[in-house]
């Protein structure tokens, strides 16, 4: 025998393979194309809503928005207004209604995996089985390269917002329903044992107990998964989506550094906006827990 | 002193596994192999070793032990935290064990309370809000469970405290807090898991005092858990001693004082103030009264009879009870004597 040749399977017998493979899931996205997308269809006028609201809405409330939530979210009056005057820039800069497409998706792609994310966190949670089940299939989602699920996904549903939010949404879940399980699986189990012992119910344990206390880890994950979602901007203009990375392709593609440079950098500065006021709120809501006011 | 009590808590027969297959084992178990025994063969810890106890209403009964002798999940096994390997357990004559989900729950938020060694506040929610949470459970309306809660924080001494959170309060306040809530829901079974242990000795104190205080209102069945000897004279009408998982010894503090029933508590009670704990009642010799002399009442302890007894005519006073009436004599030799502690019979055993 020749150990330097691999013994591969025949060249046919691939080629068939790979054939049977594609014919199958083409029947099957013909089959059930249009009823997913019938399904999606609410998402689909929500993210053209939203984006619609960002874009008419005159841009100075957008600016009192940006520095109302980030002075909300992190009660520091810099981090607000530096929030502010990189927006100012972005807008002068010219990127004003791509970053308005871009927040949108992200803010969209959040809420649904919030949406999704958290409940399969609980589960894991409960259920030692579930763990056992999810947490091989979010290691794949966060390792396979985001190419390879692209596919697919265009396949079923072709090219459009939808099929972007959902491989914004496939990459970005994992981190808030590892946190939610983990948040929830660290709960202080002497709580809960008092929660127990005063005859408390899953339910009454759940969002009393377990969730509250869960908070900061799963606040954890939300900001992850904003921060993974505003990755995959420019991957997601690839297929249809709007936004800052479709200036970003078209400057790797026709070699515009400057276009690049700028689209890119909104990119970040968004990222570090989100990140700062993300993190500080998490931070505020462990307050109490170790001493509070005082502490 | 049990005997004219109703019992509110009667545990029968109690065995407690874990492990692994705990049904697999508990035969041979119940035949009387030993926790080391059982350990070694088949990997099995055994909680608790055939526990039977009758747990009078409105009292205190202590259970008492080293670390590790079972008497937290003794304690579990009253509200079914922890489910028994084998045996009954019973609450005014009704079988807790055949209770199915929603009247155990029923049990927990109505019948029994929990105060938990280390608190078990929940930590994002306010003295208030935590004093509230058994009667938010029991369903109690809010404006009621307001003014409920309230008033036991102003009863255990928080006034003024409403809205910090447990983390700003001190070891002892804490403790306060899990008191209030555990009374809050008005159950007649107050279960103590070492309330008291993890704090300083004066805080302690004070935390005895407003237990002791509060039962001469309230009359609960508490179930007091506690490896201080000190502290189980001082709150218990009753005593069980827990060893290995089993009751080695139970009665009336005096009577475990006075006739312990092993070396294991002999060494015990070894180190406490006996002048101070140890009443006239339990060295009298009974009858054969006559009335007269120097009467003392019987619960007087001994440090407070010894001066009377060294001034009375033979050295020998009459124990009166309560009411006044002559019920046994005392003389100044037998409190003496009874200053002594018992010796272990077997020094051997003294050694750890
Ligand atoms: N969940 C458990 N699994 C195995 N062994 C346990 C478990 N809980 C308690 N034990 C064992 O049972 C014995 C009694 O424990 P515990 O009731 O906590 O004692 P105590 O409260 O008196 O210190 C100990 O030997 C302990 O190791
Ligand atoms: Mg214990």
């Amino acid at each position: 025998m020749d150990w330097t040749e691999f013994p591969e399977m025949g060249r046919e017998e691939l080629r068939d393979l790979k054939k049977g493979i594609d014919a199958s899931f083409r029947e099957f996205s013909r089959a059930y194309g249009e009823s997913l997308e019938a399904f999606f269809n609410p998402l689909l006028q929500f993210m053209i809503w939203f984006e619609r609201l960002l874009l008419a809405t005159p841009w100075p409330i957008i600016l009192a928005v940006v520095a109302a939530f980030s002075y909300l979210g992190s009660r520091s009056w810099k981090i607000s207004i530096g929030a502010v005057l990189a927006f100012l820039a972005i807008g002068y800069l010219g990127m004003w209604e791509d970053t308005m497409a871009t927040l949108a998706i992200v803010l969209v792609a959040t809420m649904v995996c919030i949406a999704v994310g958290i409940p399969i966190g609980i589960l894991m949670a409960r259920y030692n089985r579930a763990q056992s089940l999810i947490t091989p299939v979010l290691d794949i989602m966060q390792t396979i390269p985001s190419f390879v699920y692209l596919i697919p996904v265009v396949m079923l549903l072709g090219i459009g917002k939808v099929p972007g939010l959902l491989a914004v949404c496939i990459y970005a879940v994992p981190p808030i329903v590892r946190l939610t399980n983990l948040g929830i699986r660290l709960v202080d189990r002497e709580v809960l044992e008092a929660a127990d012992a005063f005859g408390a119910n899953y339910r009454q344990k759940l969002f009393g107990v377990q969730i509250p206390l869960a908070l900061p880890n799963i606040f954890a994950g939300v900001n992850q998964t904003i921060m993974m979602a505003l990755s995959m901007v420019v991957i997601a203009s690839m297929i249809g989506v709007k936004g800052l990375g479709v200036p970003v392709l078209r400057a790797i593609s026709n070699q515009y550094l400057a276009l690049g440079l700028m689209n890119g950098l909104a990119i970040v500065v968004l990222a570090i906006i989100i990140d700062r006021v993300t993190q500080s709120y998490g931070r505020r809501l462990q307050a109490h827990r170790n001493g509070g006011d005082h502490g | 002193m049990a005997d004219h009590d109703n019992i509110k808590v009667k545990i029968k027969s109690l065995y407690k596994v874990f492990g692994d297959n705990p049904q697999s084992v508990i035969g041979e178990v119940q035949q009387g192999m030993g926790k080391p025994e059982l350990l070694e063969k088949h990997g099995h810890v055994l909680g608790l070793n055939n526990i039977s106890l009758e747990i009078p209403e409105r009292k205190i009964q202590v259970i008492m032990g080293l670390s590790g002798s079972g008497k937290s999940t003794l304690i579990r096994h009253i509200n079914r935290l922890i489910e028994p390997t084998a045996g009954e357990i019973w609450i005014d004559g009704e079988d807790v064990l055949s209770m199915d989900e929603a009247a155990l729950r029923d049990l927990r938020r109505f019948k029994t309370s929990m105060v938990f060694q280390k608190f078990g506040l929940l930590p994002h929610r306010t003295v208030q809000q935590n004093v509230e949470y058994g009667l938010k459970i029991q369903g109690v309306a809010d404006a009621e469970a307001h003014e409920r809660s309230a008033r036991w924080i102003a009863r255990v001494g928080l006034a003024g405290f409403e809205d910090h959170y447990p983390g700003q309060l001190s070891g002892g306040m804490q403790q306060r807090v899990g008191l209030a809530r555990a009374l809050a829901t008005d159950a007649e079974i107050l279960l103590m898991d070492e309330a008291f242990s993890a704090l300083d000795p004066l805080i302690r104190t004070d935390m005895q005092n407003i237990l002791l205080d509060l039962q001469e209102e309230l009359h609960k069945t508490i179930i007091f858990i506690t490896h201080d000897l000190d502290e189980a004279l001082r709150i218990g009408d009753n005593i069980a001693i827990l060893r290995d998982g089993a009751v080695i010894q139970e009665g009336d503090p005096q009577e475990i004082i006075m006739t312990p029933a092993d070396d294991y508590i002999t060494d015990f009670i070894r180190d406490i103030n006996r002048s101070k704990v140890i009443k006239v009642r339990s060295i009298m010799s009974p009858g054969g009264v006559s009335g007269q002399g120097a009467q003392i009442p019987a619960d007087t302890s001994l440090e407070a009879a010894l001066a009377p007894l060294s001034k009375a005519e033979n050295q020998t006073c009459t124990v009166v009870d309560k009411s006044g009436a002559p019920v046994g004599t005392v003389s100044l030799n037998g409190a003496i004597a009874a200053l002594t502690p018992p010796e272990s019979d077997e020094p051997v055993a003294m050694q750890y």
